[in-house]
């Protein structure tokens, strides 16, 4: 592999009078497995690497990528950001990062069994993955797919501005679809299990999980609609807190996006609730030492006992905002510039266990999944209104299982509502980490 | 792109294992984008990716590499790379010989991207965040994207089949809050096709931006939406998503191969109101979801699924139909050289019927109009499908009335179908984009004005 630091000052080296430039070059190795009716189903594994060059000259900036490390592309990448730069408005906030002393935390987010794993055992995981599932249950009647991912990455960020990161990663994953049912019903449910090495995933854990996400759905019906309180599964309220995360952006307050602008020292949630965004913490799935313009990660407190402690920044909207990063660029790889964004988002988990919880709503609803939080989360508005299947929460225990319902209500209201947070916490993919959430006051809309 | 000489060794030494097919998917795609926000160009970005995929078909296993690399050595190292995945035994040496297949129609663009200098595409933005503010003092702010993108292919097979395509894509976006007593609203609007810069000869960009800003400003007296079953009226043209999840994907062959779609097995029967005949058409003018060959070289199609209520035929890609014996109907796509196809949506549309769109709402006592839908999802094994509003009103009396805030509805893909017991005479489509396993492709959804007697809409307030 290419010495991925030295290309990134080498582009950084060739910024011409009055210039900044920044280099982000990433590598990456992937493999994937499916398996189908115990045969491989398609197995693929692939390197990529790439480029993204930001060009600041004149209080103007331009983006240009390329997924290619080739000399001739690095120098055509750097002259189309460069070109691109000089069509944008001026803007004395624009600007690249600069080290601003903090040191990044020791984070050891590689494990070399995983670059070490032979092919074979990574499709046999997937293929004892689908037979326990199968196994699982005499109503399992089918497993849409197993599969086996795992992906090793290299980042090599350097800028005029005196930025220099590299960072290296391992994750893998299983995960699962399993259909449960009959000629007159199916129902389905997916079981995942995660982590930085092979040793890290838990077959049982994700076989189980799916089979039981299935088998409890069957014989759901369409519920009579009312308002109640819901309990969100651990990976609901992962997804539920990534839609959230926007709204902490510095940013999308600036240019006025944000429900909480004006709300700064106020109390926006209910007095439970402390959520943290906190990259040093090794444990979250979205760990990392630096953002993604160079500067060391570190904690930030969104909500502290309901009241509205921090918006997020990065170097521009900081700038803007007359206050200073709180290392909180995100980017989505090398095909794009750097955005405000959360990394490993977590509520700060209760005393009680998933059971505690329910007897503590006593009589509710338990939302196993959600869909349709693109089409009916408007994180601007706060409305929020998603398709829902769970089960029915009667006298603290569940009861029914649900299906063909939505809930709703507002991102201000749900958490003001918060009734109860279990002690369950458990990271999961993406930026947030999952706990059990009691939310009091949801429209359930369904017959 | 890679001469053929090139492509037949690659091909013939990926067979060498014993592997059945293969196939060399090339691609150089370059795109330009530019945002403006808060008042100002914020960035202009420029991207190329250039690679290409192999994949290697043994039996029921499909082996897949990419890479960067399109040298003979690179392409070489990965038909290897795929070929070992695919796990061939023995087999011994084939040799491939390339023919040009037929393809559709290409879409036709007259001013490639490449041609026109940044300045006249940042101009375009400023013109419309000035006609996006002139829409209200409530306009607070204005986000307008601009992207274009020149996708070039070149696939290759063992069956022989060699095929091209020259793929140019334009879309413009404006997306506005207005802010007012209640809080913040949102409107939103996107003209996308399948042409070059000539797209702005036919879109008024400021048309765009007012469409969007009206959306915004009519939500802030907006209502809270219902909550239960109500008659939903949807204006033509509000979307189409409502077929793209109610059967769209259940219609896919691989869901229908893994016997994880409620359609499974129901070709012949009746599936949907007499009302309905639903097409997917890669063929249809310059839409967003049209191209002249698919991502495995096969030319596009216009495939009836449901004619007058009953469903006629499936969506398939090459590795699908295979199995069953037949022919592809144009539908593999992916989303890049580093993906491996499979069976996706061109663009779907439901024809248009006899009634007069004023007349179906004058029609309907209660209830609620539609006039643009965000997206939706859908889960294929169970039909249940959820789809977003993004502009509603409510319908009183035979009315359209007040603005209702964004909610999702939720249904039952063969049961709604069964419900529409209108269809009017008009007739429009527009531009999304369809995710599917973790690839975005860009999609068209088409339909006319139509009421379905009774949809959950996912609201607060009582029904």
């Amino acid at each position: 592999m290419r010495d991925l630091a030295e290309l990134a000052r080498r582009i950084v080296g060739w910024a011409g009078d009055g210039e900044q430039v920044e280099a982000y070059v990433a590598w990456s190795r992937d493999t994937s497995v499916r398996v189908y009716g115990g045969d491989i189903e398609s197995l693929s594994s692939a390197e990529s690497e790439g480029v993204g060059v930001r060009v600041v000259a004149d209080n103007r900036q331009g983006f240009a990528y390329a997924g290619s490390l080739d000399d001739d592309v690095l120098a055509e990448t750097l002259a189309e950001a460069r070109d691109n730069a000089s069509f944008a408005t001026p803007d004395e906030a624009v600007g690249l990062a600069a080290p601003d002393g903090v040191e990044p935390a020791s984070l050891d987010l590689w494990r070399d069994e995983l670059a070490a794993m032979a092919t074979d055992d990574k499709v046999s995981m997937a293929l004892e993955l689908e037979r326990r599932v199968r196994a699982g249950d005499g109503r399992i009647r089918q497993v849409e797919s197993s599969n086996y991912g795992d992906g090793m990455g290299h980042v090599a960020l350097a800028s005029t501005t005196g930025v220099e990161a590299t960072y290296r990663r391992t994750g893998c994953f299983l995960s699962v679809h399993a259909l449960a049912g009959d000629a007159d019903q199916t129902q389905s449910g997916s079981g995942y299990s995660v982590g930085r090495a092979p040793d890290d995933l838990d077959l049982d854990e994700a076989a189980e999980e799916a089979v039981d996400r299935a088998v409890r759905l069957l014989g759901a019906t369409k519920p009579r609609s009312a308002r109640l309180p819901v309990v969100f599964d651990r990976r609901v309220t992962s997804t539920l807190l990534g839609v959230l995360s926007g709204t902490f952006s510095g940013e999308a307050v600036l240019k006025g996006r944000s429900l909480f602008a004006d709300r700064l020292g106020q109390s926006v949630a209910a007095p439970s609730v402390t959520l943290v965004d906190d990259p040093t913490d090794a444990d979250a799935y979205g760990a990392s030492p630096y953002d993604a313009e160079g500067l060391a990660c570190r904690r930030n407190a969104l909500i502290e006992d309901g009241v509205l402690s921090r918006f997020l920044y990065d170097t521009y909207s900081a700038r803007r905002s007359s206050t200073s990063s709180t290392a909180s660029a995100v980017r989505a790889g090398f095909k794009s510039g750097p955005g405000v964004g959360c990394r490993a988002l977590t509520l700060t988990p209760g005393a009680g266990s998933f059971d505690d919880v329910l007897r503590t709503v006593g009589d509710g609803l338990l939302v196993q999944s959600i869909t349709g939080v693109h089409s009916g989360v408007n994180p601007v508005s706060g409305d929020f209104s998603v398709g829902a299947e769970g089960l029915m929460i009667r006298h603290g225990q569940v009861a029914e299982p649900i299906r063909e319902a939505t809930i709703a209500s507002t991102l201000q209201r749900m958490l003001l509502e918060v009734i109860a947070i279990g002690g369950d916490l458990e990271w999961l993919p993406g930026i947030a980490a999952g706990v059990t959430l009691a939310v009091d006051g949801m429209s359930l809309s369904g017959a | 792109m890679i001469h053929n000489d090139v492509l037949e060794r690659v091909l013939g030494g990926a067979l060498r294992t014993g592997g059945e097919f293969a196939e060399v998917f090339v691609e150089d795609r370059r795109s330009t984008s530019a945002s403006l926000d808060d008042g100002r160009v914020e960035e202009l970005g420029s991207g190329r990716d250039r690679g290409a995929g192999i994949r290697v078909v043994v039996g029921d296993t499909t082996g897949f590499a990419h890479t960067a690399d399109l040298t003979e050595r690179g392409l070489t190292e990965a038909a290897a790379a795929a070929s070992a995945a695919a796990r061939g035994g023995g087999g011994g040496v084939r040799t491939v010989a390339l023919a040009p297949a037929g393809s559709a129609p290409a879409p036709s663009f007259r001013i490639p991207p490449e041609d026109v200098a940044k300045a006249r595409k940042v101009e375009l933005l400023q013109r419309a965040d000035e006609a996006a503010r002139g829409a209200g003092s409530a306009i607070k702010q204005v986000t307008v994207g601009y992207g274009d993108s020149r996708r070039r292919i070149q696939v290759a097979n063992s069956d022989g089949l060699l095929a091209e395509d020259d793929q140019v894509r334009t879309r413009f976006s404006v997306h506005c809050v207005a802010t007012g007593d209640t809080g913040m609203q949102t409107g939103y609007e996107t003209a996308a096709f399948t042409v070059g810069f000539e797209l702005f000869d036919r879109v008024q960009i400021e048309d765009v931006a007012l469409t969007a800003a009206r959306r915004a400003l009519a939500k802030l007296s907006a209502r809270p939406a219902p909550s239960g079953v109500v008659p939903v009226v949807l204006k033509g043209g509000s979307g189409g998503i409502l077929f793209h999840e109610a059967c769209g994907h259940g219609l896919e062959a691989d869901h229908i191969i893994k016997d994880s779609s409620v359609y499974c097995g129901r070709v012949g029967d009746r599936v949907a109101s007499p009302l309905v005949t639903l097409v997917d058409d890669g063929t249809v003018g310059d839409q967003w979801g049209t191209f002249a060959v698919d991502d495995e070289g096969h030319p596009a199609r216009r495939n009836v699924l449901i004619e007058d209520g009953v469903l006629t035929d499936y969506m398939w890609d090459w590795l699908r139909a295979r199995k069953e014996g037949r022919d592809t109907s144009g539908n593999g796509r992916r989303q890049s050289y580093q993906h491996l196809p499979m069976v996706r949506m061109t663009n779907t549309y439901l024809l248009a019927g006899r009634d007069d769109p004023e007349e179906i709402v004058r029609q309907t006592p209660q209830g609620i109009y539609v006039a643009q839908l965000g997206g939706g999802q859908v889960n294929t094994a169970t039909g249940d499908f959820v789809f977003g509003m993004t502009e509603a009103y409510l319908i009183e009396n035979g009315e359209i009335t007040d603005p209702i805030r964004d909610a999702n509805l939720i249904g039952n893909g063969p049961d709604v179908l069964g419900r529409i017991d209108a269809l009017a005479d008009d007739f429009a489509m527009t531009p999304g984009t369809c995710g599917k396993d973790g690839q975005a492709v860009p999609v068209g959804c088409g339909q006319p004005t139509l009421r379905v007697t009774g949809v959950t809409v996912g609201g607060t307030a009582g029904a």
